[in-house]
């Protein structure tokens, strides 16, 4: 039977979020080139929470954007025959430095996706990554900058992180096969 | 999404398809307008497909917009542009269409002038076929687009009334519409001389308006079909002069419209026949837009039909 | 010859509205006795054919042999020996053969070559015109005196009103019919089926009920103008019934035949461009339909005909427009007229086979349809009750083009006798 664990509450996010939100200013040494770019779904609502962390602190209006990766996926066939194509809406990118944000960094490959579709959309000067989780098990060399928790899985793992826009509550949860 | 089935293998008519699937592609095309706004106007997801247009009727229109759509989803694409009927050619349909499987093709565009000949090419093949028109039966995603832009214009189809002008009887762009519209609660109505719309046309769902200023009073679009020249040599209207003068849409009717109608044509279109200048390039016409569609509904077509392609690596096995 | 004795089966005759338990005897080719104890002369074969029904062999006025010509379709010796599997101890062979049997040369062809094959009689119609071209009369004289029992331009019409009274004055000279294929081409022409609520689901050009009926009044017209006999061929619309109903009440020689899949489907068999549901005149709606079942229960139709059309399956196998008209028919006739007709109580066994043996037989002036005594030993031997699936691949004919592949229906042809011979057995 499968079990569900709760891995970071509300609160738990938050604290991890706010310091996710200097570290990124701190690399990106400011906010003048600095643009937000969430992987949707979850992505986007997390990148949101960033800038929003970000132009309280800093004062300022950092750019935003949001990236739906399905058409970059390598692997075409396991979607299915109804697949959901979510909105791409991104500034322009030439010479920033953009920073994904996801929620859970795990084989990599939604990530390569994403480094693809930013490439066709201009050139940054630096692409920096940002995740909430990063659960290991990597198939590509990638790597998160900014990461909030590092947690081991096994490959039958789930690991789901709830956002109060989408699903009601915030919340880590890692449901394992029992 | 769950309860929608999926698409299967082929797309040849809307006339099977459910509401659910004709939602699926309409709001699947949406992300792909977006991919013809980019400066690189290409996404990865259907890289390495094969994809044959397989051309049997002359279509520069209908072909360069599946050309793009198809590069611009990075597939490998040849256009095949043939005319003639397949016996006076030598190879016959089957033929071709065996050749076809046989280079490992993924997809097939195919418009020829039998109609049924898409969905006979899609019973022979593994590989996907796409209808870009067969004969007089369907064009879909010619309907679909047409869908679309209806969508885009006034947020919703149902409800909607759209009068459909001119040769039906001889019209694909026709049937199609009228299955998507049906299908998705919208009021359609067709308007042309008698002796160009099916007798039995009421059967499909549709009413018949006989005058084109009563159909401009109801509707709140109208899709105006192309004549073509060969239905005054057959007999089936006296001259594109009269058909002009009782039935053209002309800017002096259109005038007359109780409200802001919008105009719809599927190209090309004979100026001063169906349709006036001053109307084709008016305010309310959305003939341009339908193009842009056009190429985003075939791609979301494309992609949708994709995730079910052969797999040629399996050998006798591959269903798709 | 052995004398062969047929013994206890049903005996229906409808020459003479007999149907009891009886045994036949057959002797030198022709019918000698029919009777309960008839008695077993020396070195007779006996049959025993308790539970089974014993008719005159069925008659078929409307086949197509496509031999000289068309070989690869059908030959004259596949089409008899696919006839008689099917019950039919006699057929009509249909002019528009490559060359058009328009002239001595080909009637003797014909005949020479059925008599070679040994199965069904063939009789051949002649062409009304030369090469079926419409302008100039084939010298019917000369047709019917090498062996041809009628003349049609079947394939086509008739192509003018003018021509058609011609024949039908001239004709009377020989006493034989004119058989027409009813179809006002101007009104037909580019149709590839139907024209209803299907076609335009399919887009496809339709042939309107019109298009028959236009021919089917004019030809009735000119029957009654001229005193001549006419006999429609494969009717298929109520309208068309109709107005051979009114013309008979007016005593006009119009006679009719109608065809097994015209009263066995609808023009619904054409979804999903199913070539082998293509044929001229074509598959109409149920309305039209049980007109024509009706019309062959009141003899309004007198007889059933298959208009069987081989045809290659490469030809089939393509796009609907491009496909060529006609199914094949000799072997599934019979079950679908005791499936249609007989098993939805329209018609009984008996009536059914006046149809199929006796009306054609008189229309067509042939010796076959009857159990009289010194008539031509041309019998079948039918299980009315059996029910058998459909497998074209079975087929003595040639060709497979049928639309009624895996149907399932009941009573067929178990033994088919033509010149007091066995010519088709069925095995198991």
């Amino acid at each position: 039977m499968p079990s569900r664990t709760q891995l970071l509450d509300d609160r738990a996010i938050a604290r991890a979020l706010a310091r996710m939100a200097s570290e990124i200013v701190e690399r990106a040494r400011g906010t003048e080139q600095l643009v937000i770019v969430g992987v949707q779904r979850r992505g986007v609502e997390l990148a949101a929470r960033l800038k929003r962390l970000i132009d309280d602190a800093e004062r300022s209006g950092v750019a935003f954007g949001k990236l739906d990766i399905t058409l970059y996926r390598d692997d075409l066939q396991a979607i299915g025959p109804r697949p959901r194509v979510g909105v791409t809406e991104l500034p322009d990118l030439d010479g920033r430095t953009v920073v994904i944000v996801d929620d859970v960094l795990y084989t990599g490959r939604t990530i390569r996706a994403a480094l693809d579709e930013c490439a066709d959309f201009g050139r940054p000067r630096r692409i920096l990554l940002c995740v909430l989780i990063d659960r290991g098990g990597r198939e590509l060399p990638i790597q998160a900058d900014i990461v909030g928790t590092t947690i081991s899985t096994a490959p039958g793992d789930r690991v789901d992180v709830l956002v109060r826009e989408l699903d009601g509550r915030d919340a880590v949860e890692v449901a394992r096969d029992g | 999404m769950a309860d929608v089935p999926a698409l299967g293998k082929d797309l040849t008519a809307l006339e099977h398809l459910t509401a659910g699937q004709l939602r699926l592609i309409l709001d699947t095309a949406e992300p792909f307008k977006e991919v013809s706004e980019r400066q690189i106007k290409k996404v990865p997801a259907l890289r390495g497909r094969t994809i044959v247009n397989l051309f049997f009727e002359a279509s520069t229109r209908t072909r360069i917009s599946f050309e793009f759509a198809e590069k611009r989803l990075s597939a490998d694409t040849v256009s095949i542009a043939s005319s003639g009927s397949s016996v006076s050619k030598g190879e016959t349909l089957v033929d071709t269409a065996r050749n076809l499987e046989a280079m490992r093709i993924d997809m097939v565009v195919i418009r020829h002038h039998a109609s049924g000949s898409a969905e006979f090419l899609g019973n022979r093949i593994r590989s996907n076929v796409i209808n870009a028109g067969d004969g007089k039966h369907e064009h879909p995603t010619q309907g679909l687009l047409d869908i679309l832009t209806l969508r885009d214009k006034f947020g919703r189809i149902e409800g909607l009334k759209v009068a459909i002008c001119g040769d039906v009887l001889h019209s694909r762009v026709a049937r199609s519409n009228i299955w998507g519209l049906t299908k998705l609660g919208a009021e359609v109505a067709v308007c042309g001389p008698a002796s160009l719309l099916p007798r039995n046309v009421e059967e499909l769902g549709v009413t018949v308006i006989p005058r084109i200023e009563d159909a401009i009073a109801w509707a709140d679009a109208l899709n105006v079909l192309r004549l073509q020249l060969e239905r005054m040599q057959s007999g089936f209207i006296p001259s594109l002069r009269e058909y002009n003068r009782v039935f053209g849409l002309t800017v002096d009717r259109l005038e007359r419209a109780p409200k802001d109608l919008v105009i719809m044509h599927p190209g090309p279109m004979n100026r001063g026949v169906e349709i006036d200048s001053g109307v084709a390039d008016g305010p309310h016409s959305v003939i341009l837009p339908q193009v842009t569609n056009g190429v985003a509904v075939r791609m979301a077509v494309l992609y949708l039909l994709a995730g079910g392609s052969p797999d040629w690596s399996q050998q006798g096995g591959g269903e798709a | 010859m052995r004398p062969l004795l047929l013994k206890g089966g049903r005996v229906i005759d409808p020459s003479r509205n007999a149907d009891d338990v009886a045994d036949v005897l057959l002797e030198d080719g022709r019918i000698a006795a029919v009777g309960r104890n008839v008695g077993t002369p020396d070195g007779a074969e006996v049959l025993d054919v308790q539970g089974r029904v014993v008719a005159p062999g069925l008659v078929d006025v409307h086949v197509h042999l496509r031999e000289p010509g068309q070989e690869d379709l059908e030959t004259i010796a596949t089409g008899s020996a696919s006839a008689v599997a099917g019950g039919f101890t006699s057929i009509c062979a249909m002019p528009n053969t490559d060359p058009v049997c328009d002239n001595q040369g080909v009637v003797g062809f014909v005949i020479a070559q059925a008599q070679r094959a040994a199965k069904a009689r063939v009789y051949p119609i002649g062409a009304v015109t030369l090469g079926q071209k419409g302008q100039q009369l084939a010298e019917f004289g000369e047709l019917v005196g090498a062996g041809a029992v009628a003349v049609s331009d079947d394939g086509k019409p008739v192509a003018t009103a003018h021509m058609m009274r011609t024949a039908l004055e001239y004709a009377k000279t020989f006493g034989i019919p004119v058989a027409d294929h009813c179809e006002d081409m101007s009104l037909a022409a580019g149709g590839a089926m139907h024209e209803g609520i299907v076609s335009t689901r399919m887009g496809l050009k339709g042939i309107p009920a019109a298009a028959e009926e236009v021919m089917v009044a004019r030809d009735i017209l000119l029957a009654e103008l001229t005193g001549g006999h006419v006999h429609l061929c494969h009717m298929s619309t109520r309208g068309s019934v109709e107005l051979i109903r009114r013309a008979k009440e007016r005593g006009i020689r119009v006679t009719a035949e109608a065809c097994p899949h015209h009263f066995s489907l609808t023009h619904e068999a054409c979804v999903g461009y199913n070539t082998n549901a293509k044929m001229n005149p074509p598959l109409r709606e149920a309305e039209d339909v049980d007109a024509i079942r009706e019309g062959l229960k009141d003899g309004t139709i007198d007889c059933v005909a298959t208009d069987h059309a081989p045809h290659h399956y490469d030809a089939k196998e393509r796009e609907f427009d491009d496909a060529p008209n006609g199914i094949i028919g000799l072997e599934t006739a019979l079950g679908l007229s005791i499936t249609e007709l007989v098993g939805r109580g329209l018609l009984t066994l008996p009536q059914l086979l006046y149809r199929m043996s006796t009306a054609p037989a008189r229309i067509f002036n042939l010796p076959a349809g009857t159990l009289a005594t010194g008539a031509p030993a041309d019998l079948v031997v039918i299980d009315p009750g059996v029910k058998w699936t459909v497998q074209p691949e079975t087929f003595l004919s040639k060709s497979r083009n049928t639309p009624f592949a895996g149907r399932e229906l009941t009573g067929r042809a178990e033994l088919t006798i033509v010149r007091g011979q066995v010519a088709f057995r069925r095995t198991p």
